[in-house]
């Protein structure tokens, strides 16, 4: 798809610098005052959590510090069992985000290298369903998952409070913004690649398989980056879907903690922040993919 | 989405055999590879198409019309037997007696008119000084964009901190926290929404700026010049030359925040769980289900309201954004 590759291209590319014109030293300073503005509120939370509650409860929360250490990020780590939601998260969004990506580039290949009849149609199903509020889909659903029965694979014993029931939603929101890119991705592709092969005898699988996907791993570093962040930010799924607060992810398991502190701001912002600490990780390794998969899916809610 | 369309690669270098001329002189011969394939190939298409679009059809499209069928209907949700057929008794209830249906309908529009009036600018201006090629223009991106990169619900926590009546950063810098005069950005129905906005608008501008800036990334630098030998000044090239070749990226930014504004639900959820002040479509409905009182019809019925708005937004893009592709 076009804007993958521009977007790349134009952010690696060698810039051209002019020299420091006043313009330009306002634009700079106008820049880094926007930036340091636009990052306020996070860095009022990270003073926050850097300070003990009692030191802030005396002498008021705008005020200098005595003393500034990690304890209530040590407490929301060890207090409301963390690594216990974090792996749940990594349990609905690993799986969610390799099946999405495997089912929504059949997809795309289904509609992009082939020209049969329902393709386009195919597609405005996929992509349709994907910009729809979750909210439109979230009563029969919920019903849907507490008439299915899954005895032994999870607690409840049906697809509902079951991190089954999530990957699967999951899965079947994303691929519809996965089969879009995907298939544009694919499109572009010149189309002797596979007719080649197919005129050799190779199976529509090996093309797939061997041709097409390997062709496809820029985009795919893209969606997966934003897929992955996507996921483990989900709240809302989680809210509805989960029931048991064993069973919840990290950000709705925020939510109780807030609850249960909630006399104590600086155990809750430090908590907040160290939900946010994978996704701030994912972003800064994987900046580029992130960009441009936002680009290439400018048609996201 | 081809936010680019004119810089699209299938229309800068079609290849050869596939191009629409091919197309559409000689119809004998399919474009894809239908003629070559076996009987096997077909039926592992089928199940490579097939299987992704039963999961995402039974659970997207299904339930989108099961939410239909259960908005003309009463239930309790226990029991199939105990569903009642009701007509438009729902409907009617919501737009006549529901307190909480109309200032909901309005706060979804102040939302989409406060995100595309403020952020939406905001992200335009940002991108465009961002993309004049200056030092750290690496760093000051990744501070507008920051914020998008973190879960609402996150989002939600932290603009509590700045909000708090008693502990939060604005009351305790302009002296509100003192009994007497006391400032509830979260509990006042007149400020609430206003204060979740804030915290919405400083994660949209960031988004805009990302789809403005790749927009700006493709304009032609011919343009420029040309406008620049011309002797426009800066103003002047954006206004006349620069915008309108934005038109791509302005449509996608629209519906996107169309969608975004009827999909909100996170921050609200988090900072009041859409009490008085707050109320919205999406928290309704989800009120509906985890909230005490069940009613399913009821809370079907709001969802078709939100479900005919969007489709009433996303067919006519997708229409247009497909019949666009199909020519390119």
């Amino acid at each position: 798809m076009s804007t993958l590759a521009d977007t790349t291209a134009a952010t690696g590319a060698p810039k051209t610098r002019t020299p420091l014109r006043p313009a330009r030293i306002l634009l700079h300073l106008f820049l880094a005052g926007a930036a340091l503005a636009w990052l306020a509120p996070l860095l009022w939370a990270l003073y926050a959590a850097l300070r003990p509650y009692g030191e802030t409860s005396d002498k008021g929360y705008v005020s200098w510090p005595d003393k500034l250490n990690f304890d209530n990020f040590t407490n929301a780590f060890t207090q409301s069992d963390m690594t216990h939601y974090f792996v749940n998260t990594l349990i609905v969004a690993v799986p969610a985000v390799l099946l999405t990506l495997f089912l929504s580039s059949m997809v795309a290949f289904y509609v992009s290298r082939f020209d049969f009849r329902v393709n386009l149609f195919l597609l405005l199903v996929f992509t349709a369903g994907n910009l729809l509020p979750q909210q439109v889909i979230i009563t029969p659903l919920y019903r849907l998952y507490l008439l299915i029965d899954i005895p032994g694979i999870t607690m409840s014993g049906k697809l509902y409070d079951s991190a089954l029931g999530l990957v699967l939603i999951h899965v079947a929101f994303q691929s519809g913004f996965c089969a879009f890119v995907l298939s544009n991705y694919m499109r572009s592709l010149p189309h002797e690649l596979t007719e080649a092969a197919l005129v050799d005898g190779a199976s529509v699988w090996r093309l797939y398989w061997q041709i097409v996907l390997p062709l496809c791993k820029p985009a795919m570093a893209a969606l997966a980056t934003l897929l992955s962040i996507w996921i483990y930010n989900d709240f809302f799924w989680a809210l509805v879907l989960i029931s048991t607060g064993e069973n919840m992810p990290i950000t709705s398991a925020l939510n109780n903690l807030s609850g249960q502190y909630f006399t104590d701001p600086n155990l809750v912002a430090a908590g907040a922040l160290l939900t946010a600490i994978p996704t701030l990780i994912v972003y800064f390794a994987l900046q580029r993919q992130f960009v441009s998969g936002l680009t290439l899916g400018a048609n996201k809610g | 989405m081809t936010t680019t369309p004119t810089t699209s690669p299938e229309a800068a270098t079609p290849p050869p055999g596939s191009g629409p001329a091919a197309e559409t002189t000689d119809k004998k011969v399919p474009r894809g590879h239908r003629r070559l394939l076996t009987r096997r190939d077909r039926l592992t298409l089928g199940l490579m198409a097939g299987l992704p679009t039963i999961l995402h059809v039974a659970l997207v499209w299904v339930t989108a019309l099961a939410s239909i069928a259960l908005a003309f209907a009463t239930w309790d949700g226990i029991g199939f037997d105990s569903i009642k057929w009701v007509g438009l008794q729902n409907f009617r209830e919501l737009f006549t007696i529901n307190p909480q249906f109309w200032p909901a309908v309005q706060h979804n529009i102040i939302w989409f008119a406060a995100l595309i009036l403020i952020p939406t600018p905001l992200g335009l201006f940002l991108a465009v000084q961002l993309d004049k090629q200056i030092r750290f223009s690496r760093v000051y991106q990744t501070a507008f964009f920051l914020p998008v990169v973190v879960s609402m619900a996150v989002i939600g926590f932290v603009w509590q901190l700045v909000y708090n009546p008693d502990t939060g950063l604005i009351n305790s810098l302009i002296g509100a926290n003192q009994p007497g005069h006391y400032i509830d950005w979260i509990g006042d129905p007149d400020l609430n929404l206003w204060a979740i906005l804030i915290a919405a608008s400083w994660r949209h501008a960031g988004y805009m700026m990302i789809l403005y800036l790749a927009g700006l990334k493709s304009v032609d630098p011919s343009l420029r010049e040309a406008s620049a030998l011309d002797g426009a000044n800066e103003w002047q090239t954006f206004k006349s030359v620069i915008f309108p070749t934005l038109r791509p990226t302005n449509t996608v930014v629209l519906v996107v925040t169309i969608i975004e504004a009827l999909r909100a639900f996170d921050l609200v959820f988090v900072f009041n769980k859409g009490a008085e002040g707050t109320e919205l479509l999406s928290i309704l409905v989800t009120n509906n289900i985890i909230g005490e009182s069940s009613r399913i019809g009821y809370g079907s019925a709001i969802a078709v309201v939100l479900l005919v708005i969007s489709l009433a937004v996303i067919i006519p893009y997708l229409i247009a954004t497909f019949r666009k592709e199909r020519q390119a």
